[in-house]
């Protein structure tokens, strides 16, 4: 840039020749002198060219240099951009591109599993303590199919699988990740009665996470959905005492049938055991009376047969035998002649203990 | 020397200058509309890469290509059974047109106030046109209601309150369908609308919440009250299971003896049908031996049988 210096130079020298001629400026007399110009211009082109240059290109080619490799790390990939168009994919390791300002590379991490929470958020304390988890009613209250209203939260884990696409169709992939996991989440929820909701967790994940994974891909996001976990669901504060009850109510319905069924289950045996028994009992009735029965007949046979010979006397006989046993037993005996009368009066008798025999 | 020297610097600098001028890049994500002096020249420009254009009176305008986003503004809307929600919506769209685009709205800014003066009322008609539940479900599902009924007719019953018409899904289509004219104009596509929130309003939300509590209170007294029923069923059958195998032993008993009753008298009546009169007097002799005692008195005669000798002596 030789020409600059020259006009420098002269319109300084013009300057120095109206200054001088006003009388201005030069006021005190003395002052600064100019550097000597020549000399220094001399110095300093010299130096230009060797020098500046010089360093200006290194510089230009330790950058551009240096720009040409980079490393892609095992779990992501490299998307190369040539004037902003895309043009490869480089997986990890060294890799080469033209230079920066005519190849740009961005790195996407492919195989990391990434995680959004949903309807609650975890803070952790310490790295050596349980997070806390924080609930954000806003995301997580959702009404159910029959009109009542949840606590939904959940998480949603995913991976990039296709970085083109994550990288290029999608402004904000984030946003539109969890956006949608809200709105397939609540279309989920929203389909269900509030039992289902609380109890049929696992159904409701493998759900919505289809329908998530549907959306994504119209969206073109390139992200693969790995799983959706629900976290705990429940119903609002106000509401689970009374959830709580119906709990309790059933625990109670069963304590009462199982105790009704234990009451039922002792008594009935032990029917059964009485009941056999009574049959027993009854059997041993029936043997015992048919044995004696049996008994009896054959004795008065037997007794019978013999008295069939001889009526008379073995009738006597018996009759004899049997008063001789009798009659000692009895306690008071009168005996009376058949002439005498009133005799009754007498005795302090009372009308059962009497016994007469008959003639 | 210096001075071809100067001028060759010199061109350099001018080339690199309107080379960068005259060139530019267009990146995966972007569209390009070019202009001169305002006026929309050619076809806008969709291909990425590096491009041309005549420098300094040409100007290039950068659009988004990829999807874009508009978040609605949630608001209090009421639906066709008067109750009151809290809807938040959002939808995804994209520049198609970049030049209506450009000429109509400019800036993704500006046209994100468009979809809202758009969408947003759009929202509100087919929310407030429907009852609750057409917002909420997006079938006919059977759903498991409350674990306390039991009786399907009941339940069909209940679960009819609960049938849609149209869904969830339906409407939000319906209200993609009304806005997507509308954005025609402005070179936008709308890809879809969602619904991504609808809650009750707090004061809706309190008395949702009671009627929860009454009726889970109502689920837990059936509960209770077929736990009574049930155990009292229980005794009831033991009652009469009692009865019945307490009967049925009797029964049994009683016919066993009756047919041993019956044996006997038929075996005595056999035996003793030989004399009847023998029979009487042994079994009368019997009697006596067993119910004659110390504490009987005996008034005798002399006329008895065997006290006959203690008058006369033989005959």
């Amino acid at each position: 840039m030789a020409w600059d210096w020259e006009k420098l130079r002269e319109k300084q020298e013009q300057y120095k020749k109206n200054t001088q001629g006003s009388g201005f400026g030069e006021g005190g007399g003395g002052g600064i002198t100019p550097p000597d110009f020549d000399k220094l211009k001399a110095r300093f082109n010299k130096f230009k060219i060797t020098g500046v240059l010089f360093v200006v290109l290194i510089l230009l080619a330790l950058f551009f240099g240096s720009s040409t490799f980079y490393t892609v790390a095992v779990d992501e990939v490299g998307v190369v951009q040539r004037f902003g168009k895309y043009i490869r994919m480089s997986g990890p390791g060294l890799n080469f591109k033209l230079p920066a300002g005519i190849e740009k590379v961005t790195f996407v991490k492919v195989k990391r599993v990434y995680k959004e929470e949903l309807g609650f958020k975890a803070i952790r304390t310490g790295s050596d303590s349980a997070p806390i988890s924080k609930e954000n009613l806003n995301e997580s209250l959702m009404l159910t199919g029959d009109l009542n209203v949840a606590i939904v939260p959940w998480i949603v884990q995913y991976r990039i699988k296709d970085a083109y696409k994550f990288l290029f169709k999608v402004k904000n992939v984030n946003k539109l990740l969890r956006d949608m996991a809200e709105a397939t989440m609540r279309s989920v929820v929203g389909d269900r009665g509030i039992n289902e909701v609380i109890s049929k967790r696992e159904e409701i994940a493998v759900e919505a996470r289809l329908l998530l994974q549907k959306e994504l891909d119209e969206a073109e996001a390139g992200i693969n959905v790995v799983t959706i976990e629900m976290k705990k669901t429940n119903v609002p504060d106000s509401v689970q005492p009374s959830f709580n009850e119906v709990n309790q109510a059933i625990q109670e319905k069963e304590k009462l049938i199982y105790k009704a069924k234990e009451d039922y289950n002792k008594a009935i045996p032990a029917a059964e055991g009485e009941a056999s028994r009574v049959v027993e009992v009854s059997k041993g009735y029936a043997l015992d009376k048919v044995n004696r029965a049996k008994g009896d007949a054959k004795r008065f046979v037997s007794v019978y047969n013999e008295y069939k010979k001889a009526k008379d006397v073995t009738r006597r006989r018996i009759y004899l035998e049997t008063i001789k046993e009798v009659f000692p037993k009895i306690g008071h005996k009168y005996i009376i002649d058949p002439n005498q009368k009133g005799v009754l009066p007498l005795l302090n008798l009372k009308e059962n203990d009497i016994l007469k025999i008959k003639k | 020397m210096k001075k071809i020297q100067g001028i060759l610097l010199f061109l350099l600098g001018a080339a690199i200058f309107i080379g960068y001028a005259s060139f530019y890049t267009i990146d995966e994500t972007e569209q390009v509309v070019v202009t001169q002096f305002g006026k929309v020249m050619g076809e806008p420009i969709i291909t990425p890469g590096i491009k041309f254009k005549v420098p300094f009176i040409q100007q290039v305008n950068y659009f988004p290509k990829n999807l874009l986003e508009w978040d609605g503004d949630p608001g209090q809307i009421p639906t066709l059974d008067k109750t009151y929600l809290w809807v938040d919506t959002f939808a995804r769209w994209k520049i198609v047109d970049p030049v209506k685009f450009f000429q109509t709205v400019g800036t993704v800014y500006s046209a994100l106030g468009r979809l809202d003066d758009i969408i947003d009322p759009a929202v509100r008609n087919y929310v407030t046109s429907y009852h609750l539940i057409e917002s909420v479900r997006k079938s006919n599902r059977n759903m498991d209601i409350f674990e306390g009924i039991v009786n399907e007719k009941e339940k069909e019953k209940i679960l009819e309150k609960y049938n849609i018409n149209k869904g969830r899904t339906a409407i939000a289509t319906l209200i993609k369908e009304q806005a997507k004219p509308k954005v025609d104009a402005f070179g936008i596509e709308l890809v879809d609308i969602k619904i991504k929130r609808i809650n009750y309003v707090d004061t809706v939300r309190e008395a949702v919440y009671s009627r929860m509590i009454a009726e889970r209170k109502q689920v837990a007294e059936k509960f209770r009250a077929e736990g009574h029923g049930e155990a009292k069923r229980i005794l009831g059958k033991k009652e009469r299971d009692l009865k019945r195998i307490r009967s049925e032993a009797y029964k049994k008993a009683q016919e066993i003896k009756g047919k041993a009753d019956a044996e006997v008298t038929k075996l005595l009546a056999k035996a003793f049908g030989r004399d009847p009169s023998f029979y009487s007097f042994m079994k009368t002799l019997e009697v006596y031996k067993e119910t004659l005692d110390k504490d009987s008195t005996m008034v005798i005669s002399t006329d008895a049988e065997f006290l006959k000798y203690l008058n006369k002596r033989g005959e």
